[in-house]
């Protein structure tokens, strides 16, 4: 087991501690998600999952990004869950029971084990990816996490980041154009209008 | 850090399972959504950790990327479950087949 598991510090308790936590809780909130039947009880889960994904993160000294995890999912991501399961009302009709499809659910069950199974295959085989090759700046170079996550973002992947503020402002205009009632047209009206503004924005991100 | 990257891998692995599964069994729009975010967390955990155990940024900025397109896709799906709640009246995946009938 000593082989699978690539031990090559000594664990620390504190280390273990933390990880067990975080993993607990990311288990637990997934569990939660799926398993809830009020969809506000979902969401909530959800925020634990985050969470305890955050605390992974700064296990793992990724601390910019364990910031930015709350921030972005947790105080952002899930509070636009809650309000459109609010504003929909669809807190509580949620048939957990019926089950159109014959077999769908133990065929579900089944498939996610084998492919779950499948993906640690793939890691004990590839002896969990480990190698030294630093491509772009080592984790703990000069500078702190930020400073290391700000120049990879800023050289090296300036362009995929110019493309990131592209998306944000189409994923705006699409929303407020899919979101907006439409005065003196019908409700029918609001998915051709998506068509003329959603075409000439597609092209400037390919482009 | 004294931890094995392999338990991260076969943490996110799990977690990844968790969202497969609640995507594949529930029918709500919104949990499914939910669902959908878990994976992504389940890969951004896989990111960090190959980050950290072959001492590359790249993973995390990687991360960073994804975290914007999930905010992107997260706003853009509400929006057309809202869309479709307002002619539909329903947030079920099963009520919503217009187009196979």
């Amino acid at each position: 087991m000593t082989d699978l598991f690539m031990v090559t510090v000594a664990r620390t308790i504190p280390d273990t501690t933390v990880f067990v936590a975080g993993a607990l809780m990311i288990l637990a909130g997934g569990i939660g998600v799926i398993a809830c039947k009020n969809p506000v009880h979902s969401a909530l889960s959800m925020v634990l999952t985050l969470f305890g994904v955050a605390v992974e993160f700064i296990e793992q000294q990724a601390e910019f990004l364990a910031a930015v995890q709350i921030i972005v999912y947790a105080g952002a991501i899930v509070v636009l869950f809650l309000f459109v399961i609010m504003f929909l009302g669809v807190d509580q009709n949620d048939d957990v029971h019926d089950e159109p499809l014959v077999a769908q659910r133990p065929l579900a069950v089944l498939l996610v084990i084998i492919s779950v199974i499948s993906i640690i295959a793939l890691g004990i085989e590839a002896g969990w990816a480990v190698g030294p090759h630093h491509v772009t700046g080592k984790t703990f170079g000069p500078y702190q996490n930020v400073g290391e996550v700000g120049r990879s973002v800023f050289t090296t992947y300036l362009f995929a980041f110019e493309a990131t503020a592209a998306l944000l402002i189409i994923a705006v205009v699409g929303a407020v154009v899919l979101a907006r009632r439409s005065g003196a047209a019908t409700s029918d009206a609001v998915l051709p209008s998506l068509a003329p503004t959603g075409a000439p924005q597609d092209e400037e991100v390919t482009s | 850090m004294s931890i094995p990257g392999s338990w991260y891998l076969i943490l996110s692995a799990l977690l990844f399972g968790i969202g497969a599964l609640g995507l594949l069994i529930r029918r709500n729009v919104l949990i499914m959504f939910m669902c959908l975010e878990l994976m992504l967390n389940a890969a951004n955990l896989s990111f960090v950790t190959f980050s950290r155990m072959l001492g590359d940024i790249a993973g995390q900025s990687a991360v960073f990327f994804v975290l914007v397109v999930a905010a992107a896709e997260v706003v853009v799906g509400l929006g057309i479950v809202v869309a479709i709640f307002r002619r539909r009246s329903t947030a079920v995946a099963d009520d919503i087949s217009g187009m196979r009938d």
